[in-house]
């Protein structure tokens, strides 16, 4: 027994010993987890052009930057509930040559967490004029533009949506077509959408709690913090349409500054579209076809009601501002 | 080779004079030739891969740089991981190993073809693989699990040849103990392969979470049980020998080879601290990580101790400073690693900048630098020719002062950005905060790369010349 003389017994426990180690601490809770972690009951597996979105995703690296893994911590919360095993469940493996699940959680967050994108930003316009180049909808974007997901516009494109790019980042004609590729990322996106899990066990204590907390410790600062609540929920839900001067994009998204129903009197248009979204209106003689999303399921009616204040008090606007208790009136009201 | 402090009067000397390698070529001229070839090698991936690197950085201050799909961001970013992972760090490392194992063995290489076999397959495969990268095929999985599994395959049989043939070197040895140094060396290619095989076998990752597991488990064996154990035994090669005195403690080198082994690898999942993984495993993780540092401590204890009154000798070579600097960088960022993997300074710098920070200084600040010593160590004495002194040092202090502004940008950088995230401040905020620490990365990451043309040049300047080959034998070698 000479580690120093005996070089078979030195490399064989060099060799076996590793390997049973790695039979402790990977391999078998690896197996562990996945054949004991089911998929929620309300999951739907990817369609077959999600999946392909998923393919496009990996290929062009997004994981890179962009985690899909909400931490059981309070500064996590801007981007969804925490994350739980069962939420990666139905990722399987890809094809022959990655028999393996994608690792979409990832490992850096130079841009946002991806999680729960789908839901909130689910503009399909807003996530293609994103694709084409991220800095023509949010200005300090340093995230690459995906020109090759798209084709010039010819007029004959069928069911494909048509995007007219703002004119700083337009191509020669200024509108263009995402590619099926281009088409099928964003069908991936927008199928990023948590499932509730509220109700089903210690993950949605930690998800409340978590709520509260993040909550809680701004409402208990000075006054000043209302109004920081407000610039910060506005910057991170609303300001990549509406952008961070509340001009939105001329024809694509309207602006808010100046805008009449921010303006109005009487905030009931002003909740229920923040709560339930809206589409097709006419505002100022321009007609904006691209839908907004509702925001009852994501915010809750104290972060509604700092949205709405932020917007009745800045960029030149001057109106009456709301309480969560508004919210919570035309909440009850339901949607239309 | 003029002498710097022959010119000046030694009070006002600004640098060292450095000592000249007694020249005495290496007798096995085949194999001189088969080292200088891995090393080449070694070096033309670092230009590649740290020049993509140097454009990545470009591109945070100037996203529009270019609009081309094989130069962007998400698919250039593996380039440059994989690149000086398997195609500089590896080669490098390998090229060490095939002069100290049979000079520790003192014996000649098993086979010296099967070696260039397995270099051509190891260049094959990160050539062919960073052009898959680029083209936007990838193997879907995360840092340097990132070819897909033909091309680390080609790479793992690469590495298979290699360690067979180390084996088959250090069985025949004409010596009757094993020297420490091949401890560390075969231990780095026995987990490498058996590490390979795990990551890459489907069975046990099929959905999302079970790959996680692995994925922490090979992301950090990949680092540990590779680069770490393959630098640690050759400087315990090169570091007394270019000192002319034996290490310090034996024992402790082999106290430090199993812990290593035992703690290093249950330390993977702290990759995931707060991700859906088991919470048992995360808390495994972090305990071990506190147990690295009896490993950490034994070997920079052994290296310093070994140092110890010698630093006239370390200041009067140029091979030397990098040793020292990779041995400190050794303890001081494996345990910013250990820090790292606590949940209280996790949820601060986990997916921010500070991990690039750590990464560099790992990688780059130890195992880089041993390597850097290591082969100015070397060379000169297997072919007789040194760089010139000068361009040595410069290629010292613009690494150096490099990775030290890249470094420190990231991590003061990456502190805020967290910070940032805690206070709860808008996404964006953490993004054009960043702006000028990008800048300095972008400047400190330009002087890196400088720093390795430098090099280049260097190592060209250190070539086997035709001539020398036909000399006889000089009367003693300076390396025996």
């Amino acid at each position: 027994m000479n580690f120093h003389r005996n070089h078979w017994l030195l490399l064989g426990t060099i060799f076996f010993g590793f390997i049973g180690l790695a039979f402790i601490i990977a391999i078998l809770p690896a197996q562990w987890m996945q054949s004991n972690t089911a998929p929620l009951p309300q999951a739907k597996p990817l369609s077959d052009l999600e999946q392909r979105g998923l393919e496009v995703y990996i290929a062009e690296g997004c994981v890179a930057c962009h985690t899909q893994q909400v931490r059981p911590l309070p500064m996590d919360s801007p981007w969804g509930r925490p994350a739980a095993a069962a939420d990666y469940a139905l990722l399987g493996p890809m094809d022959i040559w990655r028999p393996y699940s994608p690792a979409v959680l990832g490992s850096a967050r130079t841009g946002p967490d991806l999680s729960n994108v789908g839901a909130r930003q689910s503009s399909e316009t807003w996530q293609y004029l994103h694709l084409y180049n991220p800095r023509s909808v949010v200005k300090d974007s340093i995230m690459p533009a995906y020109p090759w997901l798209f084709e010039p516009a010819t007029g004959v494109e069928g069911d494909a949506p048509v995007m007219t790019v703002p004119e700083a980042y337009a191509p020669k004609g200024g509108k263009v077509v995402p590619t099926p590729q281009g088409q099928a990322l964003v069908a991936y996106l927008l199928a990023l959408r948590q499932i509730p899990i509220e109700g089903a066990g210690s993950m949605a204590k930690a998800s409340t709690t978590k709520n509260s907390q993040a909550g809680g410790s701004t409402k208990s600062g000075p006054g000043d913090d209302a109004s920081a609540k407000g610039a910060t929920l506005y910057a991170n839900n609303c300001a990549s349409c509406h952008q961070a001067n509340g001009q939105g994009l001329p024809g694509t998204f309207p602006p808010l500054a100046g805008n009449a129903v921010v303006l109005a009197e009487d905030p009931s248009e002003h909740i229920d579209t923040i709560l339930h979204g809206a589409q097709g209106r006419t505002i100022d003689g321009t007609e904006y076809a691209s839908p907004m999303p509702g925001f009852a399921d994501q915010l809750d009616d104290d972060q509604v009601a700092a949205i709405i204040n932020h917007e009745r008090t800045s960029w030149g606007n001057d109106a009456p501002t709301v309480t969560a208790e508004d919210v919570a009136g035309r909440r009850e009201a339901g949607g239309k | 080779m003029v002498n710097p402090a022959s010119l000046l009067p030694a009070s006002r000397s600004a640098v060292v004079a450095k000592a000249a390698v007694e020249v005495a070529p290496d007798r096995d001229t085949a194999a001189t030739r088969l080292i200088y070839a891995y090393l080449g090698s070694a070096t033309f991936w670092l230009l590649v891969g740290t020049l993509v690197g140097a454009y990545l950085g470009l591109k945070f201050a100037t996203p529009d740089i270019d609009h081309i799909p094989w130069l962007s961001y998400g698919r250039l970013r593996p380039v440059h991981t994989n690149t000086v992972f398997w195609g500089w760090a590896s080669l490098a490392m390998i090229a060490l190993a095939l002069y100290v194992v049979p000079k520790t063995s003192r014996r000649p290489l098993h086979s010296l073809p099967l070696a260039w076999v397995s270099l051509g397959l190891i260049n094959a495969a990160v050539l062919v693989g960073d052009l898959l990268l680029m083209s936007g095929v990838n193997n879907g999985g995360q840092e340097y699990r990132e070819y897909i599994w033909p091309v680390q395959g080609v790479f793992a049989l690469g590495v298979i040849l290699v360690t067979y043939n180390m084996i088959r070197t250090i069985v025949g040895r004409a010596i009757e103990e094993i020297y420490i140094s091949n401890w560390y060396i075969m231990g780095g290619f026995l987990w490498t392969v058996a590490l390979m095989v795990i990551a890459y076998v489907p069975f046990y990752q099929q959905t999302g979470i079970s790959e996680t597991v692995i994925q922490g488990f090979y992301m950090h064996m990949g680092v540990g049980m590779w680069f770490t154990p393959m630098v640690l035994g050759l400087t315990y090669y090169f570091l007394p020998k270019l000192l002319n005195k034996p290490i310090y403690s034996y024992s402790l080198g082999v106290l430090a080879f199993w812990t290593q082994m035992v703690f290093y690898s249950m330390i993977g999942a702290h990759h995931f601290i707060f991700a859906p993984t088991p919470w048992w495993l995360q808390t495994v993780a972090i305990i071990f990580s506190v147990g690295m540092i009896v490993t950490l401590a034994a070997g920079t204890g052994n290296f310093l101790m070994t140092m110890k009154g010698s630093f006239r000798t370390v200041a009067r070579s140029y091979s030397l400073p990098f040793i020292l600097v990779g041995v400190i960088a050794y303890f001081l960022f494996s345990l910013q690693g250990t820090f790292e993997a606590f949940r209280s300074l996790n949820r601060v710098w986990h997916f921010t900048n500070f991990t690039i920070a750590h990464s560099h200084l790992t990688m780059y600040g130890f195992v880089v630098f041993l390597i850097w010593g290591g082969i100015y160590g070397l060379v000169p004495r297997l072919t007789g020719r040194e760089p010139s002194h000068f361009l040595a040092g410069v290629h010292f202090w613009f690494a150096f002062v490099g990775v030290a502004i890249y470094t420190i940008a990231l991590m003061v950088g990456g502190t805020m950005q967290g910070m940032s995230w805690i206070a709860g401040d808008a996404f964006i905020d953490s993004v054009t905060m960043m702006a000028p620490f990008w800048l300095w990365r972008a400047l400190g990451g330009g002087l890196m790369f400088l720093s390795h043309l430098i090099f280049a040049y260097n190592l060209w300047c250190m070539r086997p010349s035709p001539h020398e080959r036909r000399r006889p034998l000089e009367a003693q070698e300076a390396m025996a």
